[in-house]
């Protein structure tokens, strides 16, 4: 009988995971790539608006997605300046490709793989290190492993040991406190290996950069090899991002 | 002596806590307080000023729905602890940041502060080993150092250690000046608690600012509130299932947790719900159609949860896992203070939604409470408080208020010297959020504190007497903040 009921509790589920996760439409107002448009606006306003300090206006507008929050609110401001679209493609191995420009409506470009990735190929196995990040991030990157997004089918999995892993992802800010096991934590990965980083706190600290708490030596002495933005950066950037690395 | 009694949500001017005379009548009127099951303490901190250290304790009172604040200027550097164990962490939390020694504390050692030589509890019994896990754990979790001192299989002892995930939350909140940085900082307290946090932020800041919200934003924010509550209770349903090794259910609950998180995102463009509540209005407005989808999302879910969930009421292989596991007493939650699903799995009455309404939450809520205090306790008040989430959703929904046409202040200016309160029932347990102006209306003081504060130390007690590899669904059972509580 036990097995008549888990039966009928799988024949309910159905199909859960998603065919294409590269090309699925996300539901409602998900905030992606930003489109800036030529409008001329009160440039002042608008770069003040920003409570990460992501919009830059020396010579044209422009939008560091690596400090976007994502909040919206220069959207919400300036309408018909600035207009956040759907794409969640948002990865890249190029710090400066996340900076949008205004007059420009393309896709982010990922940039060149880093050698190693050929080696990685079907096989992409990550240890997690949360350094001061708000569990907002790693709720995210738990759920690209659940049964929708599913992206073991890939061959991409977090793994519990570092001696198990291509490469770390680290989340955060990374705090004073965590600096020392963040290095012995990328230590332990046998080379060759990937720092990823995930959410606007890791790629530039965020609200927390000019933090007495917060120490970045870390990604001074390491180059990071993807950016994954998000405020926390969407299942979809993250496994689109990761998958760009490990495909051809 | 004498306390001053506001309500939840609302301000008082400094002047009006009462000051004690001495130290040992503060003392004594908190022990005396803090001894009843219906009071405990929901912050106690130091206020810094021009003239040295207030020492303010905030007690909330389930009789009577009141906070009761109480003060006493420090002028020395020595006091004697107030021993009591629900206050422990908050006296750690003063000494390290303003130097005060409370003598004769149990446990006085550092809460944010990571040295190598911390001085962890040793047995110097030969027959006893100690196993130490972390900072850094298995899986996609947050940091945190935990030394079991262990008998064979068995746990002796268990001590956390935390601050690794110190980033200066409470600091950066009186440096960043800009409205929508700190909603920000609020929420990303705990970023999966990000809901919850925001309506504290929003509330103390309502206060202060002598601001009316709508019933149509208190509504919207109820709402919210309790769809973070079964998203994340869905979550650790699925976390917990999955650390007994049984993967339909925590297949079945992982991927439960997606529509509602999604409708979160369809409703302010995050899934955490990060942005959805700010100060005096919502910013993304709960439609009607949005009102629609929510009902067919939660009917949908509501089946399969209901399913999935009676599936495992019966498992015996599950439940052998879950039952009398990881045993926090009422006796010892009362202890040390318990607060949310934590409490009142181990029978104690404790919901700020009842206990001190705000938002659309009345006196007339019936909490979840289970009395075994086991991981299946807290897998029930889960279970339970899923369904009583969805129930309270379908009925603020079937009786929606009109949204008013209030003006919305741009800026706000904050009444100078004064403090406001504010607790919200997140779906851990109690946020509290407290913030201080000073002559000018500037904040001078923000303090927040997530249940977990209060809860890890459940946790330590749990896990004596079980077996090591009996800790991750102790662990999950809880699933308590680092961020939240390291600030």
């Amino acid at each position: 009988m036990k097995h008549i009921s888990s039966l009928s509790i799988l024949l309910r589920q159905g199909r859960q995971y998603i065919p294409d996760p590269t090309t699925v439409e996300v539901p409602g107002i998900f905030r992606g790539r930003p489109v800036i448009s030529e409008e001329t606006v009160d440039n002042e306003t608008l770069v003040a608006c920003c409570p990460m300090g992501a919009i830059n206006a020396d010579d044209k507008v422009s939008l560091d997605l690596g400090k976007c929050a994502f909040c919206g609110l220069c959207a919400r401001k300036f309408p018909s300046k600035i207009r956040f679209t759907k794409d969640y493609h948002l990865a890249t191995t190029v710090r400066e490709n996340l900076i949008v420009n205004e007059g420009e409506d393309k896709p982010i470009e990922f940039g060149p793989k880093p050698e190693c990735c050929s080696k990685f190929r079907g096989s992409l196995k990550l240890r997690q290190v949360s350094a001061a990040g708000d569990n907002s991030c790693e709720w995210e990157l738990g759920a690209t492993s659940n049964v929708n997004f599913d992206m073991g089918r890939y061959g991409i999995e977090f793994v519990a040991s570092p001696r198990h892993a291509d490469g770390i992802v680290i989340t955060g800010p990374i705090s004073r406190n965590m600096a020392r096991a963040t290095q012995i934590c990328y230590d332990a990965v046998p080379d060759p290996k990937l720092v990823v980083l995930c959410g606007v706190d890791a790629i530039s600290g965020g609200l927390y950069a000019d933090s007495e708490d917060i120490d970045r030596s870390f990604l001074q002495a390491h180059k990071a090899d993807l950016y994954l933005p998000g405020n926390p950066a969407h299942p979809l950037t993250i496994l689109n991002g990761l998958l760009a690395l490990t495909r051809k | 002596m004498e306390t001053l009694k506001i309500k939840n949500a609302t301000c008082a001017a400094l002047a009006q806590i009462p000051l004690a005379e001495d130290y040992a009548s503060f003392r004594q009127t908190v022990r005396e307080l803090l001894s009843s099951e219906s009071c405990h303490c929901a912050h106690y901190f130091a206020l810094p000023d021009e003239t040295g250290l207030t020492l303010v304790m905030c007690i909330a009172n389930d009789t009577d729905s009141t906070l009761e604040l109480l003060g006493f200027k420090a002028v020395e550097m020595t006091y004697p602890s107030l021993a009591v164990t629900a206050t422990d962490r908050f006296e750690r939390e003063i000494a390290e940041n303003h130097g005060i020694v409370f003598s004769g504390h149990k446990w006085p050692k550092p809460l944010r502060t990571t040295p190598d030589d911390y001085p962890f509890y040793r047995s110097d019994n030969e027959e006893h080993h100690e196993v130490g896990v972390g900072p850094i754990h298995a899986g996609v979790i947050e940091p945190g150092h935990f030394r079991f001192t262990c008998e064979g299989e068995m746990i002796l002892n268990l001590e956390i250690m935390l601050g690794y995930q110190h980033r200066g939350v409470e600091r950066l909140m009186l440096s960043k000046s800009m409205p929508e940085q700190r909603a920000m900082l609020a929420e990303s307290a705990a970023g999966d608690t990000a809901v919850g946090s925001s309506i504290a932020f929003s509330s103390v800041i309502e206060a202060l600012s002598g601001f009316q919200t709508d019933d149509y934003t208190k509504v919207c924010r109820t709402i919210a509130c309790e769809l973070e509550r079964i998203a994340i209770h869905t979550g650790d349903l699925s976390a917990i299932c999955g650390d007994v090794a049984y993967q339909l259910g925590n297949a079945v609950y992982g991927r439960l947790r997606t529509p509602i998180i999604n409708f979160m995102q369809k409703w302010c463009g995050n899934r955490l719900g990060k942005t959805c509540v700010r100060p005096f209005a919502m910013p993304y407005d709960l439609t009607e159609a949005l009102r629609e989808d929510l009902l067919a999302t939660l009917g949908a879910y509501e089946k399969d949860f209901t399913q999935m969930s009676n599936k495992i009421r019966r498992f015996p292989s599950v439940l052998a896992r879950l039952e009398r596991t990881g045993t926090v007493s009422t006796e010892q939650a009362n202890e040390i203070g318990a607060v949310g699903m934590a409490a009142r799995a181990s029978g104690l009455q404790r919901d700020i939604r009842k206990s001190h309404p705000y938002l659309a939450y009345g006196p007339d809520f019936i909490p979840v409470v289970k009395h075994h205090g086991d991981v299946y306790a807290r897998t029930r008040v889960r279970m339970e408080e899923i369904q009583s989430s969805i129930s309270l959703i379908r009925s603020l929904l079937a009786d929606m208020p009109c949204k008013s046409d209030i003006s919305v202040p741009e800026t706000y200016s904050l009444k100078p010297s004064s403090i406001a309160v504010s607790l919200v029932e997140g779906w851990r347990g109690e946020l509290c959020h407290i913030a201080v102006t000073d002559a000018s209306g500037g904040l001078s003081c923000y303090k927040i504190k997530d249940p977990s504060f209060h809860n890890w130390t459940a946790l330590e007690l749990a896990v004596r007497g079980n077996e090591i590899s009996d800790f991750p669904i102790c662990n999950k059972s809880f699933n308590l903040s680092y961020c939240g509580h390291d600030l």
